[in-house]
């Protein structure tokens, strides 16, 4: 029980600690977790843990995702997206294992070594490149929409390549591994060693009756997702109890992987087909919402062990070799890449961001390169050194992402001669951002005839704005080599209505510094951020959920039957409280104290709190008397002393 | 020395040259609070704190308007059904206007003599104005005649806005610096640039 606590409170606590850490670094949750098992490894060291074992478990997390991944996918918008799934997705995989097999081959290794080696350094990582590009707006760019159709292939290919390691299984040449008991049954083959390898009730039968039995099982998945989960759901939702659908959810995942396991197939695919089964149901967002949580603990687990197994006697030893195969693995990856973006038209920036985007290699390699041990198809040596290669690509893909930016900078100056005259035009006004708020901006100003110039990161986007003969310039605003490109030093106004908070404020903090004449709007995205903006010298910050969240209380109060001119009253008050509130906080804001350790903060917000305490429990006294003052009617007795001052009112004339 | 407070109401400002010139004309005087109502509340949400610290801190009020369908501007309207609170303007306890003084600087699009029984108008100009002058009064304020300048869309080829707007300046600075007899101004019923001189005793001929 003790050891349980412990290694719990070890786990978590490094996940706590490095997640948040690595994602302010701009190196996503992935890495962080990697980060975080580099540390724990001499701690576990020291405690005798077994990893691998722990790794084993964690492996369900894997099933969990391809639920999940199986869940979003709808089967027709599988369909829409078959040419680039099947195309791009199918030929970046193959190509780039037949490529790595050659070099296997070239570097005498055993063809099935290379054969599994290929189809692991073929996946690039869905996490952390999903990640960065809905960080950065990029998914719904042209670059974006084809990195995750290739990623999509390579986690549905995962599920076959799970499928197909076993068969590669060849145990006399791996002499390490004999004691694990190697297995070519294949019945415990995908992340399901939860369940254990002693479960293949069917192992002796003849082939033709274990086709039959993997077919019925599959039959079976595809019952319970299309006629059982739909009863069990309104069967349990008559309880009322949360946790029930928790355990509906996870019973319902274990149970297929089970079911698979007993039946000689991959859990993993059975997962990902029941996903697909439902993800037309309505059932698909309550499901996901419930897994979700325990596949993101699973999976959190499972890279903190990847990162507490990686042998740092072996990255000593081998530093050099390991660096040259990462970086040479990176090269012919985003050559492959590269190659398949022209033959597709993936053009300008885009281009880049798909060569460069997809040439890590992914999680998933660490769970074949697990598989591939424990199936004993490559020797531990070769997989822990492949195992540092996987993790140090992927270390190395925010690096990636920075040389993105670095090429688009280059393309922007590229394209500025031939443009020249163009930019020297009298567009005083520039727009950061052209999604949902400065797309908005943009046309109100255009509409009485203002010249814009717009910076946005999606291309397809702007390419639609370029057709229109607007000025646009492709990248990363924050960026002085843009913004100078952009005309900032003629500029009389500068609209910054970017997605991310962070980038917000550092573009308005270089603007207000370096160019102080230009007027600087920005997007505020919560009250904090309105504090932040202030301080590094931005006067007119803009709260982008606020004036619809007013306008939303304003329709709940006209729809519990306040008159609509009350109603219109009452918001207002409540906005001109609120901005009272917030210029009294700004006063004793301050960006480098954390707010609950600067004292004048929280004196004043004690204050400011007694205050609204009225307006939050309802009393509606503040509020009130702002609205009862307007227009109120005389009393009688006001009538009465009226009449009296006009009668003895001397200067009046009669 | 008077402290003055000019309220300018005008929606309509791309159409108007009479107001604007008149706004130019006195908004830069010292001693002189020049509020545009419509820039200072675009979404008519008027604060009455603030308007009635405003009123304390000066002597003469001063309503700048274009006369729209015989009335104010909305706005300035709006200003007076929520700034003019009883028990601050009038009612029990309403003394906080008391011997100020009230002054609307009117400019009109029809010709004077419409503003008669036998204009088109019908009425003499300062009948329209009864409300605001009652509102003067119940509010022990005295209402000084109005300065106006009729057929203020012709004013500027007819050479008479230049006029108008000099005797705005002349009238308030009057009011200013204590040239004003206020005694003699409770006999006129309407001021123009041209008959300044019966309110003024600032050694001045108002013919500009």
């Amino acid at each position: 029980m003790g050891d349980f606590l412990l290694l719990t409170t070890l786990f978590l606590g490094a996940g706590v600690l490095a997640v948040p850490i690595a994602s302010k670094l701009g190196l996503g949750s992935v890495l962080g977790y990697l980060l975080a098992g580099i540390v724990l490894s001499p701690i576990l060291g020291l405690l005798h843990v077994d990893v691998i074992a722990i790794q084993h478990f964690a492996e369900f997390g894997v099933v969990m995702m391809l639920f999940i991944v199986g869940l979003e996918l709808e089967p027709r918008r599988l369909w829409e997206m078959r040419g680039r799934l099947l195309g791009l997705g199918g030929l970046q995989v193959g190509i780039t294992a037949l490529v790595v097999f050659g070099v296997c081959l070239f570097l005498e290794l055993p063809w099935r070594q290379g054969v599994a080696i290929g189809f692991i350094l073929a996946l690039s990582s869905t996490a952390i490149v999903l990640q960065t590009l809905t960080e950065r707006g990029l998914m719904s760019s042209d670059g974006g929409r084809s990195s995750f159709s290739v990623l999509l292939f390579q986690d549905i290919a995962v599920i076959f390549m799970l499928a197909l390691f076993p068969l590669l299984s060849a145990p006399d040449l791996v002499a390490s591994v004999a004691s694990h008991g190697a297995g070519a049954h294949g019945a415990d083959a995908a992340g399901g060693h939860g369940a254990g390898g002693d479960l293949a009730p069917f192992e002796h039968l003849p082939g033709w009756a274990k086709g039959l039995v993997s077919l019925a099982a599959i039959a079976i998945v595809v019952g319970i997702g299309s006629y059982l989960t739909r009863p069990l759901f309104r069967f349990i939702a008559m309880a009322r109890l949360r946790e029930l659908f928790t355990a509906a959810a996870l019973m319902l995942v274990v149970g297929i992987a089970l079911l698979m396991t007993l039946a000689g197939l991959s859990p993993a695919l059975g997962a990902f087909l029941a996903g697909v089964v439902l993800a037309n149901s309505e059932y698909r967002h309550e499901l996901e919402s419930h897994i979700d949580p325990f596949r993101g603990l699973l999976l959190g687990l499972f890279f903190i062990t990847v990162g507490a197994a990686v042998d740092f006697q072996l990255l000593a030893d081998q530093l050099w070799t390991t660096l040259a195969m990462t970086l040479g693995l990176i090269v012919i990856k985003a050559l492959i890449l590269f190659a398949l973006s022209l033959a597709f038209r993936i053009g300008g920036s885009d281009r880049w961001l798909f060569t460069l985007g997809l040439a890590q290699a992914g999680e998933f390699g660490f769970v074949l390169l697990t598989l591939t041990v424990s199936e004993s198809i490559l020797p531990q040596t070769v997989s822990s050194q492949l195992l540092l290669v996987v993790a140090l690509s992927m270390l190395l893909t925010p690096g990636l992402f920075v040389l993105y930016d670095r090429i688009c900078a280059l393309m922007a100056k590229q394209t500025r001669p031939a443009e020249a005259d163009e930019i020297d035009s009298h567009a005083e006004i520039i727009i950061a951002g052209h999604g949902r708020v400065g797309g908005i901006v943009n046309r109100m100003l255009r509409a009485y005839g203002h010249e814009t110039t717009v910076l946005d990161y999606s291309s397809s986007q702007l390419e639609a704005l370029r057709a229109f003969g607007f000025k646009v310039f492709f990248g990363d605003a924050t960026r002085p080599d843009l913004l100078h490109a952009a005309g900032i030093e003629k500029a009389k106004l500068l609209i910054v209505a970017l997605n991310n908070r962070d980038q917000i404020t550092e573009l308005v903090r270089h603007v207000c510094k370096h160019h102080p004449h230009v007027h600087v709007i920005a997007r505020a995205v919560s009250r904090e951020h309105v504090y932040d903006l202030y301080a590094v010298g931005c006067r007119d910050m803009i709260r982008e959920t606020f004036d619809s969240s007013v306008r939303i209380g304003r329709s709940a109060f006209e729809a519990l039957g306040a008159h609509a001119f009350d109603a219109e009253q009452m918001s207002r008050a409540f906005v001109q409280e609120d901005r009272k509130m917030l210029r009294e906080m700004a006063e004793v804001y301050d960006p480098e104290i954390p707010n609950h350790k600067n004292l004048a903060f929280v004196t004043r917000a004690r204050e400011v709190f007694a205050r609204q305490q009225d307006e939050l429990s309802g009393g509606g006294r503040v509020l009130g008397a702002m609205n009862d003052r307007r227009w109120s009617p005389p009393t009688p007795k006001d009538v009465r002393v009226e009449r009296d001052q006009a009668r003895s009112d001397p200067d009046a004339p009669d | 020395m008077s402290r003055i407070l000019v309220y300018f109401a005008h929606p309509g400002r791309r159409y108007s040259r009479a107001n604007l010139g008149m706004a130019e004309t006195v908004s830069h005087l010292a001693g002189i609070t020049y509020i545009d109502l419509y820039e200072h509340y675009p979404r008519h949400d008027i604060e009455i704190e603030t308007e009635q610290d405003r009123l304390l801190e000066h002597d003469v009020i001063v309503f700048q308007f274009p006369l729209f369908w015989y009335s104010t501007p909305s706005l300035l309207k709006d200003w007076i059904d929520l700034v003019l609170e009883h028990g601050f303007a009038y009612g029990e306890g309403g003394e906080a206007l008391k011997g100020k003084a009230l002054l609307c600087a009117i400019t009109t699009s029809s010709p004077e003599d419409a503003y008669s029984s036998e204009g088109f108008q019908h009425y003499p100009l300062r009948t329209f104005l009864t409300p605001l002058e009652q509102a003067a009064r119940l509010c022990q304020m005295r209402f000084l005649p109005p300065y106006v300048l009729y057929e203020a869309l012709k004013a500027a080829e007819d050479e008479r806005l230049q006029v108008h707007e000099d005797g705005y300046k002349r009238l308030l600075i009057g009011l200013r610096e204590g040239h004003y007899d206020y005694e003699r101004a409770r006999e006129v019923h309407i001021l123009q640039a041209g008959t300044l001189d019966a309110v003024l005793n600032d050694g001045e001929t108002g013919h500009g």
